[in-house]
Order: C-alpha cells, then structure tokens, then sequence
C-alpha cells in the first residue's frame, strides 16, 4: 500500500497536550479531535493539512500523556502517517494498537516542510519525490507486524480468540 | 547473568521462561487501570469488538478524578459511561466522587497495589506505584480495552537504568527535587523506554510519599516505570496487607544500561521553567519571576506530606496580594487528615482555597485555569505549553515547599526567604 501527501514539520518533543489538549477529551470522537489537532503550538495546522498529508517531527515525538486520543486526533485531521526520529513509548503503543502508520527514521531532518512523500507501507520505503531521495526504515518486529496487518490491537485479540476457541473445538 | 527487579516482576507475570530487555512478551496483569478520560474509549472498544464480560471484576479500578466532580455536560457523561459500565459489570473498585481520589495517591492507599505486583494504567502517571516495588507502567485506552477481556497486555522488556543518590540531603530538598535534578540531567527522552530503578542511602532514607512523587514523574524521562526496592519503609506503609505480596530484589549481579551517581549534598531547592520538565535551575535562581497562581496538589504531590510542608511554611502568613494559592488535597482521606491536623486553618486563614480531590488545573481540566500571559508554579508533573489553560501561559514545577514558600513572597522564592 502506497500513502502519499506533503510533509509538515515540527521539532522535538512533541508532547500531547500539543497534538491535542486535555480541555477537548470529553470526546473520543476522531473527527471532532481532529479539529484542534495541534492547535496550541500551531493554531492554523488543520487548515493546511490535506488529506493524506504526513507529519514528520524530531525525537520523542507523542511524549507526556497516555491519551490515545492523540493518535486519533492526528488520524480525525487526515494526517496518513507520521515520521520522526524518535517515539514516546506509550504514543508508540497506541500507534501500533490503532492501526496508525508511523515510521522511525533518523534523517527526519533532512525532509522540508511541503515536500512531496510517498510511503510504501509494506516494506517500509519512504520515497521524498521533491529530494529525489529514498530512505530505508526499519521493519517492526514480528509481534507487531501482527498486531498492524489484523489492523489493531482489538481485531488481533478477536481473531487469536476465536482461533482458541476452533482449537478447543478440535 | 542476574537480574533486575523490574525484570523479575515481568518474568513472574508472563509464561516465558526467560526475558531479555527487547523481547515482546505477553504478561498477566493483577490491575487494570482507567479514569474519565481514557476509559471511555476503552469501555467503547470493548463494547465495539463483541466482548461482553470483564475477566475478573476485582482486578479493575474505574477512577473519574480528571474532570470531576463534572465540570459541564460532556464530562459529566464520560463519568456516566465509566458509572454504568461499573454497575454492570459489577466492578468492585470503582469510587464515585465523594470517596474517589486522584487515581495515583488512591490506589496505594486502599491498598490495591502491592509489591511485586503488575499493574498497567490508562493513564500516563501510573509509574507512580513503582515506589512499592511493583511493576507499573502506562498504557492507552485500547490496551486498557484488551485488559478487560483476558487481563493481559503485550510489553517490549524494557532495560533498565540505575539512579544511585548518596550524600546529605539540604534543608528543604525533597524527593521533588530530585526527579527534577534527575530529568534536568538525562532529559526528556534521558530513559525513553527504560525503567528508571532509584537507589542508594538517600533513597533508602526517603518515605513512602517522596518515593511516590520520583516515581511519578519517571515518565517525565520518557521511562516505562519507575521502581524503588521494598525495604522496611515499603513494608510499614503496606502493613496490614489485605493479601500476599512478593518481595523482588535486583540481583547483585543485574544488568543496567547505565549508573548514573548523584551526590545531593549540591542539591538546592529545584524549579523545572516553561515549557519542558528537563529545563530545570535552582530556585535561587529565579529571583525575579512574579507569579499569578500557586498550586499544591496532583498525583505527584498532594499527599499528606506534602500539605504538612505547605502549612509549616504559610503558618501564620499571608498569601501575597493579587495571587491565587490553590490546594487540593490528592484523596478523600489526606483532605480529612488535613482538617484534624490544623491545615485547612492555616491555608484559608492565608488566603488559600482548598479544593476537592481532584486532577483539575494540572492538565487544565478546571478549577484553576491560566488565561494568556499569567504565570504559575504548581507541585504537579508537566509545563508543556497551554498545559494550564492559555498557550500563552507559563507553568513552573516545584516542590511544595518551594511553592508555599513563592505564593508568600508572589515570586519564585527559596522557603528560607519567607521564614
């Protein structure tokens, strides 16, 4: 699968009061999220973002809170992936639990803000087609990769139930 | 090759017969966690994948402590959503407002966490319980979700990094203090993806309450959890136990990533600056940062302890004009022990309001929420930018003493100045 869109950056430490503040989770609607996603540290970003546009961001990116509500916000605004250099390890846990597509990649700094991606989320390649570049990323480890291709941490756990269950049967 | 006692716990927890730092394990946990704002949308995927009974209604704590009691009708509903899935569940350890607590301070004292155990939280403070020997780390609402079927969660073994303080601590340095010199020195993502194990004579000096507030901000590094090893302190604070525990130790011959050593003898009094935790100086100096709100309280220092400090310092003085002091008290019990032992005297006769238990202004939810240009110092955890309210609005971190201390003076002070 192919995701394409233009790139939109932001530093390091990117926490989640930033991609969405606690005064907007008293819902866990996606698109109503999505509406003040980022809008502390840069107010008009949901204006700019079109769909399929990808964030890329410095080291730490999803620090502080454990709100799954950011990966849902940065998904409700139509934001395809985000790259960066680094990942807070409970964002990175909801990612992969939600079925957002993320990838670590250590020249992040090197993409400029508007440039032209392309992702080949299957083996990991993003392509910067206004650098002419290609970069490489390091496949997730197998759990994961199973976890992502059931399409979320909840699809997996049904789909190993009922396989429990076909083999109690038997 | 030993092992660590964060290592031990996992092993304990899940059916591998060994565990290296970077493999993906499946645990079992012996609590799950969740409040007014994560568990809703756990309680959604739960409902939305076709599951229909928890895996064991004791081993869930429902907690609505960020926006309550209700702050308008949106929250008001998420309460509602976490009430009724409790009642029909038949969910033992939900506490609706007038016995619910911030979450961190609660479950500690009612006793459902003890050492040893596994503890995973819909909330990233939940490293908190670390300071009891146990294993606890944050999660998200979908991971909560998972809990409530099968009670199991996925871990990548973190490794660990081992924190030694020794020396003599200074008049007015606290725990505090320490995790903020701690994230001041490694940084925001100094432990990212580790455990931070706190060690050392002074650590083993140190009470329960202190030990709970460095393991609280782990997180603040970046780190899974945070732990400290049980020790007779862990053991009066758990004593009578409502049911088994076990002791885990490192071994002597455990692996750490790194050791790092600090003599707190140089320590003074620290105050993290906008917007990050890490960016940490002495209080001493700050001299000329004039405050508009002060607030004691939060999962990281609202406990008893932390208001005694408070009131040793505002005694018999005034709130300096024009200042909001705001103190909340982190549970139901502490808010109580504060009115027998004379607190709530000394803060309101400085000026003070003393709220209701309650998260609140720390993740500007409400009950004290900056507007654009106003500064505060607040004993909680986090100084992101609109953390509080406005993003053009400053949070400080400190140390309840150091925060009596400024919202007496109404600028950044050292307790010594106001006493």
């Amino acid at each position: 699968m192919i995701i394409s869109g233009q790139a939109h950056k932001f530093g390091d430490d990117i926490n989640t009061d930033d991609i969405i503040a606690a005064k907007y989770l008293v819902s866990t609607d996606a698109k109503e999220l999505g509406v003040h996603c980022m809008e502390n540290i840069q107010p008009n970003f949901v204006q700019k973002v079109k769909p399929g546009d990808i964030i890329v961001a410095g080291k730490n990116f999803g620090c502080g809170s454990s709100r799954e509500h950011a990966p849902l916000a940065i998904k409700g605004c139509g934001v395809s992936a985000v790259i960066a250099k680094s990942f807070a390890a409970i964002f990175f846990r909801n990612a992969i639990n939600l079925g957002l597509v993320f990838l670590e990649l250590k020249e992040a700094d090197e993409i400029n803000e508007g440039d032209k991606l392309s992702i080949d989320i299957s083996c990991g390649v993003i392509n910067n087609l206004t650098q002419n570049k290609t970069y490489k990323t390091q496949p997730f480890p197998e759990f994961l990769t199973e976890i992502v291709k059931k399409g979320g941490l909840m699809n997996w756990l049904k789909s190993k139930t009922k396989k429990g269950e076909k083999e109690e049967d038997a | 090759m030993g092992h660590t006692i964060a290592e031990k716990i996992l092993l304990a927890h899940t059916e591998e017969k060994s565990i290296s730092p970077g493999d993906f394990i499946e645990v079992r946990v012996d609590l799950a966690l969740g409040n007014d704002i994560t568990a809703p949308l756990a309680i959604a995927e739960f409902k939305k994948a076709g599951f229909s009974k928890v895996f064991n209604r004791n081993k869930i704590a429902l907690v609505p402590d960020h926006f309550t009691p209700a702050k308008d009708a949106k929250s008001a509903n998420q309460c509602k959503i976490l009430a009724d899935f409790a009642r029909e569940q038949q969910i033992k350890n939900y506490f609706e407002v007038g016995c619910m607590g911030i979450e961190h301070a609660l479950l500690p004292e009612k006793k459902l966490v003890l050492p040893g155990d596994l503890v995973i939280g819909a909330d990233s403070h939940t490293c908190t319980y670390g300071a009891l020997g146990c294993y606890s780390t944050g999660v998200g609402s979908t991971d909560l979700a998972r809990a409530f079927v099968d009670g199991k969660c996925w871990f990548k073994v973190p490794g660990t990094l081992k924190f030694i303080y020794t020396g003599k601590l200074r008049n007015w340095v606290c725990g505090k203090d320490l995790i903020l010199f701690t994230i001041g020195k490694i940084g925001v993502d100094g432990a990212l993806y580790k455990v931070m194990e706190f060690s050392g004579p002074v650590i083993e000096k140190l009470g329960m309450d202190e030990r709970f507030t460095m393991c609280n901000m782990a997180i603040e590094a970046g780190a899974r959890a945070g732990i400290v090893e049980p020790d007779d302190i862990t053991l009066d604070y758990v004593t009578p136990a409502p049911r088994k525990f076990r002791i885990f130790k490192s071994d002597r011959d455990a692996f750490y990533e790194r050791i790092f050593e600090f003599d707190v003898s140089k320590i003074e009094p620290v105050v993290a600056c906008p917007h990050l935790p890490s960016n940490v100086k002495f209080a001493s100096e700050l001299k000329d940062v004039k405050l508009d709100q002060v607030v004691i309280g939060s999962c990281t220092n609202g406990r008893i302890t932390d208001l005694r400090i408070a009131g040793r310092i505002l005694k018999g003085k005034r709130v300096s004009p024009g200042l909001r002091l705001i103190v909340i008290p982190a549970t139901q019990k502490i808010y109580l022990e504060a009115i027998k032992e004379g607190l709530v005297d000394i803060f309101v006769k400085a000026g003070a309001v003393f709220l209701t238990p309650t998260c609140g202004p720390c993740l500007g939810g409400h009950a004290g929420i900056l507007t654009a240009g106003e500064r505060c110092l607040a004993t909680t955890n986090r100084n992101f930018v609109g953390r509080m309210g406005s993003p053009e609005s400053l949070v400080y971190l400190s140390s309840p003493a150091v925060a009596a201390a400024s919202a007496v003076k109404g600028m950044i002070a050292h307790p010594e100045e106001v006493l």
